[in-house]
């Protein structure tokens, strides 16, 4: 079940935890990956570790010249891309009151915009062969709200939105679109809070625990598997049960 | 009929699997033979790969009929 042998995935924010690790899943069903991300030499290093099967395409989302060369290079490293997964992401926190226009503008240009690019891109090859695998990389507070974070919540609920309706476009050409929603994941993000914030966080997950980036790989290994053919347009929540949606 | 008429008919008639009778000069993608939206971004896409050529969007936009795809085609393949 799940294997991924013979597709080939192109992983953005591969550098990041939880992009690192969808790439060595799907790598490791057999996949070929194309790793992107704006740090060279750890994508190479990532690369180098995984062996065969495995190419670097850097490419930084702000740049839309950036954006637009990613996929045609995606497609002349591995010939095709059946699996997208938009993982890369960036937070700019700030209150509202105090929230700047580059703030705003440049979360919602890396984490909605880009990846509206990317699945435009990608979906004319998926609708030629007739199969495809779309996968964004949301987040629990797209759907919660989480105060500090008006820009990214609302860029995260976008590709909710954004997903959900090009499912239904393209469902009929067994290509499925989907998202998979994050909680409180163990991540260079997660780190950077103290102990007290952290303590704060698990009461109110019921699971009493963070999640690790692997828990978030396995969700996009099944999404982008041929078994999951029939689920599409939807968000899979992996949150330990801080929100049931 | 020119050869290109030939060969967007036969893309039309496998595309859409409609009998080759009703694919007439006249006959509309969408009212005529069936066709969604998708299948007429598919049926350009298909032209594109038969002539090897390059439909931009707002041209595509114009091509509501099997003639409008013929006469597109002569002025602008081979």
């Amino acid at each position: 079940m799940f294997s991924l042998e013979g597709k080939s995935a192109l992983v953005t924010g591969a550098t990041g935890g939880i992009g690192e690790s969808i790439a060595r899943a799907l790598h490791a069903q057999g996949a070929t990956v194309v790793l992107s991300g704006t740090r060279a030499e750890k994508l190479e290093a990532l690369a180098a570790d995984l062996g065969e099967r495995a190419f670097v395409a850097t490419a930084n989302l702000s740049d839309r010249a950036a954006v637009a060369a990613l996929l045609p290079k995606a497609e002349e490293l591995m010939g095709k891309v059946d699996i997208l997964v938009n993982n890369a992401g960036i937070t700019r926190d700030n209150i509202f009151m105090r929230m700047k226009d580059d703030e705003w503008d440049q979360v919602l240009e890396v984490n909605l915009t880009s990846g509206f690019h990317l699945c435009r891109a990608a979906i004319k090859g998926m609708m030629k062969r007739r199969t495809g695998r779309i996968i964004g990389i949301t987040s629990v507070v797209g759907v919660t709200g989480n105060p500090g974070q008006v820009n990214y919540a609302a860029a995260k609920a976008g590709m909710i939105g954004m997903y959900k309706s090009l499912a239904r476009e393209v469902a009929s050409r067994n290509i499925t679109v989907n998202t998979v929603a994050p909680g409180f994941i163990e991540t260079a993000m997660t780190d950077a809070l103290n102990e007290k914030q952290k303590e704060a966080i698990l009461t109110s997950v019921p699971a009493g625990r963070l999640g690790t980036a692997n828990e978030i790989a396995a969700a996009c290994t099944y999404l982008a598997s041929d078994e999951a053919a029939y689920v599409t347009g939807q968000t899979l929540h992996v949150n330990g049960g801080m929100a049931m949606i | 009929m020119s050869d290109i008429a030939d060969r967007v008919k036969k893309i039309v008639i496998e595309h859409l699997g409609v009998d080759a009778e009703k694919v007439t000069d006249n006959a509309s993608f969408i009212d005529d033979l069936g066709a969604d939206s998708l299948d007429t971004v598919e049926l350009v896409m298909a032209f594109e790969e038969e002539f090897g050529v390059e439909i931009p969007d707002d041209a595509a936009e114009t091509i509501l009929t099997v003639g409008d795809a013929v006469s597109f085609l002569e002025k602008n393949a081979g």
